[in-house]
């Protein structure tokens, strides 16, 4: 570090975040100036008066990022199934958003064919325990060392495999997912906070606190066991992950099982939210803005890129949104996502790519 | 070729019991249709450091690639031959129990897991192991006590750490494996000559130490044939000479082509084209 006096003064403008924090200023500054001086009021609505609601009306600003927080911490969770199979296979894995629809299927389907809930839980464990071991045998060891798209496609396979085979064996119908069997919360706490009223579901403080302890020990698992730590050589480098003997069919089993679990959990918390039906899937795409966000790398850039998108969305779509009569939440997530691939395209915390030159 | 085949006997059969790996006329093919190995023979014996020389091209990498079996993942098949490994067939096992007994490459530029800090670079080097951390531990300790350096940059993502540190980190996992047996590539790849020698003084001491057999695939002919017992010279695909070490470097052929020095004064580019055509005849 002796060399730094050496070094030219850094340009402002060479760092990103200061680049990013100057044009947010820039731009922010110029709408209040152009407010002030705007006639019709149409800058005033957009960047003063939603803001001096939030401030009048401290509870429902509560109640619009709690909303966010507990449909983000789902993001997340999607997201999280997505990053695990990328770091470790490289495999950008479209079927993520069936796997969460496929492995809540089977856990009513099994319900309802008359296995106790806790029992269907973990029969359902161990259907995605087979299928991880099955993609393993039939998708990945063959089209190992294909070019990385080939593999994409090949989950869409996976995708439209598990479409068909879910439905002919479950039926397409929309089902209840059994939150009162699982023992899961129902109604409402309301807080009288603020002024106001702030009404929180049970299921979502339960989504909430369950994510939280799966992404816990899903980092402790990743950071401190054997098996974690082949995780991650295999996601540095798949060749130098077999010539010190790691078993790549083993590691992809884990990887596959891993995503499952976190596609059942998943799949309860959305269930319980609505109903268990193969629409659950368009959920998952909204996990790409998050990947994005945070990076396809990370799992805490997949935790608070979810969360960003979360709260993101429904502030937009509550401040911002009746201005041109509502609807954002649909797209403004993968606004956001476009944003950051402008400043930063590794994401919030995508790994740096490290090249020695 | 039959040159080749006739001074190999004479170890072969002498050291037979003793000898840890043996190839047998192995032939490889690259994606069903390119020919790169045309029926290589060698044999390590045990405790043993071979060095294999050549040029860039010769097929050293792919002869130690289709002992180790990375060659699958580079669509790469051993089509013909055998190889034996501590008295066992090796030719169709994974890496994996190919590492399991005992037979552990370690790849040209190093392939270091450049996320991960060098400490848990070396443990990975651990994975097969079923021998309980607390030996995994001590093994720990030890390559620390072979490589200082190490030891200060066991926290440091080993992508930011020097080339001499890597090749020192991907020898030092290697060893975490506890082998019989390791197949260096090129070790002396992109390093100052001083770093090739430390990690040279190494492999002699961990050969005499810990009584681990080395192939090592060199271009540097001169290092290589300083620390190795035996040598085997390739050229486009075979064996096209073998000897002692000390006999190699004594040879004028080797001399004057890979060690750059030959009697009196410098060669042109012509009289080498010739010895080409003379060694082709060799073969």
């Amino acid at each position: 570090m002796t060399d730094i006096a050496a070094r030219p003064a850094p340009r402002l403008f060479a760092n990103p975040w200061i680049k990013a924090a100057l044009i947010t200023a820039a731009i922010v500054l110029a709408a209040i100036v152009g407010a002030r001086l705007d006639g019709s009021g149409t800058l005033y609505k957009i960047v003063i008066d939603p803001f001096q609601q939030m401030v009048s009306a401290p509870d429902l600003l509560a109640q619009t990022i709690w909303e966010g927080l507990v449909s983000g911490v789902l993001y997340a969770l999607i997201a999280l199934g997505f990053v695990l199979i990328f770091k470790a296979s490289g495999v950008f894995n479209f079927a993520q958003g069936i796997m969460v629809v496929f492995s809540a299927l089977t856990l009513v389907g099994l319900y309802e064919m008359g296995v106790p809930a806790f029992l269907a839980v973990i029969l359902t464990l161990g259907v995605m325990f087979l299928l991880a071991v099955t993609i393993e045998r039939v998708v990945l060891r063959p089209l190992v060392n294909q070019p990385d798209i080939i593999l994409f496609m090949a989950t869409f396979g996976i995708t439209y495999f598990l479409i068909g085979f879910g439905e002919s064996v479950f039926g397409g119908n929309p089902k209840r997912m059994i939150t009162e069997q699982l023992y899961l919360p129902s109604g409402s706490i309301d807080l009288k906070i603020l002024g106001g009223l702030v009404s929180l579901q049970k299921i979502d403080i339960a989504a909430a606190i369950i994510a939280s302890i799966m992404i816990a020990a899903l980092g402790l698992f990743f950071q401190y066991t054997r098996i974690g730590r082949a995780l991650r050589a295999v996601a540095d480098s798949h060749k130098a992950a077999l010539s010190v003997g790691i078993s790549l069919n083993q590691i992809w089993v884990i990887v596959w099982f891993t995503a499952g679990i976190v596609a059942l959990i998943t799949g309860i918390m959305w269930g319980a939210r609505s109903d268990v039906s193969f629409a659950l899937e368009i959920v998952a795409l909204k996990a790409l803005p998050v990947l994005i966000l945070g990076g396809f790398t990370s799992i805490p850039g997949a935790i608070i890129g979810g969360l960003i998108i979360g709260i993101g969305e429904k502030m937009g779509e509550f401040y911002w949104g009746p201005l041109i009569g509502g609807g954002i939440e649909s797209w403004l997530a993968y606004f956001i996502a476009l944003g950051f691939l402008l400043f930063r395209p590794q994401g919030l915390f995508g790994d740096k790519i490290i090249e020695r030159i | 070729m039959s040159t080749a085949s006739a001074t190999l006997e004479t170890p072969a059969q002498s050291a037979a019991s003793d000898t840890i790996l043996s190839l047998n006329n192995i032939e490889v093919i690259y994606d069903h249709v390119i020919l790169v190995l045309k029926g290589v023979s060698l044999h390590v014996p045990r405790k043993g450091i071979v060095a294999i020389l050549g040029a860039n091209g010769a097929g050293k990498t792919t002869t130690l690639k289709a002992i180790s079996n990375l060659l699958k993942a580079e669509r790469g098949e051993v089509t013909k031959g055998s190889i034996v490994f501590d008295g066992e067939r090796v030719d169709r096992m994974s890496p994996n129990e190919l590492v399991r007994r005992g037979c552990i490459q370690v790849m040209e530029g190093r392939h270091c897991f450049g996320h991960l800090s060098i400490e848990e670079n070396l443990l990975t080097g651990a994975f097969t192991r079923r021998d309980g951390n607390a030996a995994i531990r001590r093994d720990l300790e030890k390559i620390y006590e072979l490589f200082p350096r190490l030891k200060q940059r066991r926290n440091s993502q080993a992508g930011y750490t020097s080339g001499g540190e890597q090749q020192m980190c991907a020898v030092g996992r290697a060893m975490m494996s506890k082998p019989k047996m390791i197949l260096l590539d090129e070790p002396s790849m992109g390093l100052a000559p001083q770093i090739v020698e430390e990690i040279f003084e190494i492999v002699r001491r961990l050969n005499a130490e810990d009584g681990v057999s080395f192939l090592v695939a060199e271009q540097n002919t001169n290092m290589a044939l300083r620390y190795a017992t035996y040598g085997y010279i390739m050229e486009t695909g075979r064996i096209v000479m073998d000897g002692e070490a000390s006999m190699l470097r004594e040879n004028e052929d080797v001399k004057e082509f890979y060690l750059g020095v030959a009697e009196g004064n410098k060669k042109s580019f012509r009289e080498v084209k010739s010895y080409k055509r003379r060694k082709r005849w060799l073969s």
